[in-house]
């Protein structure tokens, strides 16, 4: 039997307590152990649009463990405790790190724990979990992180903490993310393979860009609440079909932006509507990177 | 105590109260959660006094968090106001380097009839005729759906500030952003287009 791939992460109703389990997506139901959850933007967000893409590639969805956190921390203080407690019994194959508060203590008993199992599961990590990450000056046991043009600066700001706090010579327009990119790799603040969301998303290996994908162009899309998250979903399920992760990342990334093709949203499209579409862009972006020359 | 973001680990001890250094210009209040330092902000503001949010110096930071820039020299008034409001500070210290100022740069992007607005992390977008917020993204913080929750669908008159709410520092960016568009699409008189 497979080793299950975990995907951690928060919803923003503290009456859930904890949730762990399989999630199940049947047309636009979702659930997670059971316990059905709507599909606005976040943790849900990914979830759907992992469980569809595991759909058409054929592998069954990862497995999530939930916390009911609506900010104050205290939901993602006890999936903290709750996961390194569970982790050595589910040896997964790979985690995936989403919504949590950023607790620079509980970050560091998760990755101690993860690292502690026989085998090192794959590692990924987006959202508060890739501050916490990055601010533990730990990145680079990260086998990817996804960030967007903001997070990117942020990852760049060796003093920053949050990316509340970069530094403004990041974050204006001279800064092309080629040479963040760089600099986040240099002082420590990225992980080894980057997918950085963006006009271009690019994808990065050890401080360099290795590939990019530049089409098609929805600019919609950047306004559009869970897009991120649909990106980091569809890479975790091709993570968890055996791609590699450079290639893993340009499908994903592929699919994302066919996402926005499909769909043809407007900034106040909700992100459920593009959820819809996964299976379909996931399809054709696989066929255009098995495609000659491509 | 026991104090959050693992505080209380990394705080250095002390058997006094706390009490800010004299013979400095700025001191800073540190709280026990982020939703105290936002608070704490409103109350201190309410009060009268000058007060900034700040990224805590190196030794304090431990993830999401931040503290109240204030003068030193009228901590006295300062805790009377946070008295009034229930709030008591954690730590109380003078201005040391290695401080950090939140994000001051934000970037708009015209998509005609929408306007985003992004501070740091978080992007808002409103449609810019009926000025109904359409749309939150980005941050990473878990009240930042809890926020989106509340806020898309709404005016941004309506709608509740996001501090009122928020706990984070995602919650703060925002902020940010929502006063930027308040600023950018101001409302306008009754009965003129």
């Amino acid at each position: 039997m497979t080793a299950p791939w975990l995907v951690v992460g928060t919803v923003p109703d503290e009456a859930h307590g904890l949730l762990q389990g399989p999630c199940v997506l049947v047309g636009v139901n979702f659930s997670v152990g059971g316990t059905p959850l709507p599909v606005r933007r976040g943790t849900p967000a990914l979830l759907a649009a992992a469980c569809a893409a595991c759909a058409v590639l054929g592998i069954g969805p990862p497995q999530a463990l939930l916390a009911g956190d609506a900010g104050r921390g205290e939901g993602s203080r006890r999936a903290y405790e709750h996961l390194c407690g569970v982790l050595p019994g589910l040896s997964p194959r790979g985690l995936t790190f989403h919504y949590l508060f950023p607790d620079l203590a509980g970050h560091d008993r998760v990755l101690f724990a993860a690292q502690a199992l026989p085998k090192r599961p794959l590692l990924v990590a987006d959202a508060g979990f890739m501050y916490a990450a990055k601010m533990s000056g730990q990145a680079a046991q990260y086998d990817l992180f996804t960030p967007d043009a903001g997070e990117l600066a942020f990852l760049a700001d060796e003093l920053a903490p949050h990316p509340f706090y970069t530094r403004g010579f990041l974050l204006g327009p001279g800064n092309p993310p080629d040479e963040l990119i760089r600099r986040a790799w240099a002082t420590g603040g990225a992980a080894r393979h980057l997918l950085v969301k963006g006009a271009s998303d690019q994808i990065v290996f050890e401080g360099s860009v290795v590939a990019e994908v530049t089409g098609p162009q929805t600019q919609a899309m950047e306004a559009i609440g869970g897009t991120g998250d649909t990106l980091t979903g569809m890479a975790t399920a091709l993570l968890m079909a055996g791609h590699d992760i450079p290639r893993a990342c340009a499908i994903a990334a592929q699919a994302n932006r066919l996402l926005g093709a499909l769909a043809q949203p407007t900034p106040a499209t909700p992100v459920a509507e593009l959820i819809a579409h996964v299976g379909q862009a996931l399809l054709s972006a696989i066929e255009r990177r098995n495609a000659p020359g491509a | 105590m026991r104090l959050p973001f693992g505080w209380g680990d990394k705080a250095p001890r002390s058997t006094q109260k706390p009490v800010a250094g004299a013979g400095h210009d700025k001191g800073v209040m540190a709280f026990a959660h982020t939703a105290e330092v936002i608070r704490a902000e409103a109350a201190l503001r309410g009060g009268g006094l000058e007060v900034r949010v700040m990224g805590p110096p190196p030794e304090m930071r431990t993830g999401c968090d931040m503290v109240v820039e204030f003068e030193l020299m009228r901590e006295p008034q300062a805790r009377r106001l946070l008295a009034q409001a229930n709030l008591a500070p954690v730590a109380v210290a003078p201005v040391r380097a290695g401080m950090l100022e939140p994000v001051s740069l934000f970037q708009t992007k015209d998509f005609g009839p929408w306007l985003m607005v992004r501070a740091a992390n978080m992007k808002l977008t409103v449609d810019k005729a009926s000025r109904v917020i359409v749309n939150i993204s980005g941050g990473g913080c878990p009240d930042v759906p809890a926020l989106a929750e509340l806020l898309v669908g709404q005016t941004l008159d309506a709608a509740p500030a996001p501090l009122s709410r928020g706990q984070t520092l995602c919650a703060y960016a925002l902020e940010l952003a929502f006063r930027e568009a308040q600023r950018q699409l101001p409302e306008r008189p009754r009965g003129r287009p």
